[in-house]
């Protein structure tokens, strides 16, 4: 336990006097909520339309009403030439194009249906996909409107069939932000697990230290804990950390308990930390470390459901977040702050990563223990 | 010199697959004496050293070090022993004096007890004046003293040191040396590698290892006779052009 107490005391001065560590544990979480919450948004605002009214008539007028109503569209450009049109979608002026033909009015007057074009940059596939879905239900909209008014009856009688309404749940307001925090708050905390252990561990492999380590009394499994312990405080402090800067710059919902989340934490981490060793027991150098560290990363954040929903991604992708320990902390966090979650709902995700975090722990103190 | 064996070692064998990295090597080393463990870049010496420290397990032999086991105490051998390696091992970041609290705190020694040790070793060294510097500020001299004064500070039975003077200027080897001798006279026993042929001189025995055998060991001037040389230096490369013819 003594020897524990040395090593402990000997890596926080290092820490504290590290030029890099120290600010950057400070830094990285602000820089992180306030430009990867903002930046990193897939609310549809500003849809730039470019307006091609070959028609001119009452109901393009009324069409195009439509869209200079909505909060979502600019109208950038209202030509009637196809050439001008097609150019700013090419110069990425506009984002859609929306064409209505000449006799539109005309031809919905005599046969009782026209079309309209609809040109979609679909360079960014999203962001093609919810302009067409805003799009085609401002259309359809007017349209109901329109058969409405047409066959001489109320409105609300003629569209009764069936009227979908909305209630978002947990997030009422759509508010992106309360998506995202969560989210980067447990990239922050893997980011410390992983890359920082991995990297402080095989640092001692690079300077030398190692070796008059070895031969020094102090036991494996006393060193494994003296150099981890430090990150597992560390990064749950960045989570309070965190969690206090979401309240106070987003003011993020906490419905939840957060005795449970930093419980999770706790466990999600010693995953996290076996993972940081595994990755410096078999590497040799920090470069090496830092190398695979964001090969493992990277796959485990993109698949993780930060930025896309897991529910979208194709059914082999979701079987492989099963051994992604990122999907399960931001899955749980979003439901412990965002939905209020108990430990009865969240029970499966924390028994699988206490068994993640025996596994892996053991794989790694296994590799570590033949390897030095 | 007392007649007991601090370190001894019969038939001790290590094999990498094909490769023999010590062929049976028997030797006994007593307690207070500097033994100079020499041979050509590649003979086995580190390999030898690193099962002496109980870093790596032998593949035959009997080999008990400080009294303990090389198979089943290295625990024991290594809480009995200091060592110095190659590469410098003491930490950049930290200051002379945190360094030493880390070291001597992990061998168990009590805070008052490193407190005044630390004291008398770093007025001795006229380090006193220095003692919150961090260690990188330092010129890789002093460095060196300084670390193989925290090899020797918690008093151990035997310090391994492997090529301790590697880099140093010939005025810095002369006042290591002086160390190593003061260790020697307080009981400390010394296990050194070296490629400086002067420093053989230095050493009471010395043992010269040939592609994992030892293949000469005695006193330095039993050896000069033997081989019927002037220096060290000359006694080294007839044992290795013997080899290589």
């Amino acid at each position: 336990m003594k020897t524990i107490g040395h090593i402990l005391e000997k890596e926080f001065i290092q820490i504290r006097r590290n030029r890099v560590m120290l600010p950057m544990m400070i830094v990285m979480p602000i820089v992180q909520l306030l430009i990867l919450v903002h930046a990193a948004t897939f609310e549809m605002k500003h849809i730039r339309m470019h307006i091609l009214d070959l028609d001119k008539s009452g109901i393009s007028r009324q069409i195009i009403n439509k869209f200079k109503g909505s909060p979502f569209y600019e109208i950038i450009n209202f030509t009637a030439s196809d050439a001008d049109a097609e150019n700013d979608l090419l110069n990425n002026n506009a984002d859609v194009i929306l064409k209505i033909p000449s006799d539109f009015e005309k031809k919905l007057a005599l046969e009782n249906k026209a079309k309209v074009q609809i040109i979609i940059n679909a360079i960014n596939a999203t962001t093609a996909g919810l302009i067409n879905a805003y799009t085609s239900s401002i259309l359809a909209d007017y349209n109901k409107n329109l058969i409405a008014e047409w066959t001489n009856a109320p409105a609300l009688l003629k569209s009764i069939s069936i009227r979908t309404t909305y209630s978002f749940w947990y997030n009422p307001e759509l508010n992106y932000s309360n998506f995202m925090v969560p989210g980067i708050l447990v990239l922050l905390v893997t980011m410390i697990g992983v890359i920082m252990s991995s990297m402080n561990i095989v640092r001692e492999k690079e300077i030398g230290t190692i070796e008059q380590i070895n031969v020094t009394p102090i036991k494996k499994y006393q060193f494994i804990i003296g150099k981890l312990l430090p990150f597992w405080i560390i990064a749950l402090f960045e989570l309070g950390f965190g969690l206090f800067l979401g309240k106070i710059l987003f003011n993020i919902p906490i419905v939840g308990n957060l005795g449970l989340l930093f419980a999770f934490a706790s466990v999600y981490l010693l995953a996290i930390l076996g993972i940081g060793l595994f990755i410096s027991s078999v590497n040799n150098t920090q470069q090496q470390a830092m190398f695979i560290s964001w090969f493992f990363m990277v796959i485990f954040i993109l698949m993780s459901g930060l930025f896309t929903p897991v529910e979208s991604m194709p059914q082999w992708a979701q079987y492989i977040n099963i051994i992604n320990p990122v999907a399960y902390f931001i899955e749980v966090t979003r439901m412990i702050l965002l939905k209020g979650s108990g430990l009865a709902d969240i029970k499966k995700h924390f028994v699988s990563i206490a068994v993640y975090a025996v596994i892996i722990i053991n794989l790694a103190v296994f590799k570590y223990r033949k390897t030095n | 010199m007392e007649n007991v064996p601090v370190i001894h070692v019969e038939n001790m064998t290590k094999k990498f697959g094909d490769f023999t990295a010590n062929d049976k090597l028997t030797f006994e080393v007593f307690k207070g004496e500097i033994f100079g463990f020499l041979g050509a870049n590649g003979a086995g010496k580190t390999t030898a050293m690193k099962i002496l420290c109980g870093l790596s397990s032998p593949t035959s032999g009997t080999i008990r070090v400080a009294g303990y086991d090389a198979y089943t105490q290295t625990e024991m051998i290594k809480k009995h022993i200091g060592y110095m390696s190659q590469k410098f091992s003491l930490y950049e970041d930290l200051t002379i004096v945190e360094n030493i609290n880390f070291y001597a705190g992990i061998y168990g020694l009590k805070k008052t007890e490193i407190k005044e040790k630390t004291q008398n070793l770093l007025t001795k060294l006229q380090l006193w004046d220095e003692k919150d510097k961090l260690i990188k500020s330092l010129p890789l001299g002093w460095k060196q003293k300084l670390a193989f004064s925290v090899a020797v500070f918690h008093e151990p039975g035997i310090v391994f040191l492997d090529e301790p003077t590697s880099g140093v200027d010939p005025i810095t080897r002369r006042q290591f040396w002086e160390m190593i001798y003061e260790a020697a006279y307080h009981g400390i026993t010394v296990f050194v590698t070296t490629h400086y042929m002067d420093e053989a001189e230095y050493c009471d025995r010395v043992s010269i290892m040939v592609d994992g055998r030892i293949e000469a060991m005695d006193t330095p001037s039993e050896l000069k006779k033997k081989y019927q040389a002037e220096t060290m230096n000359d006694v080294f490369t007839k044992l290795a052009r013997k080899q290589n013819n």
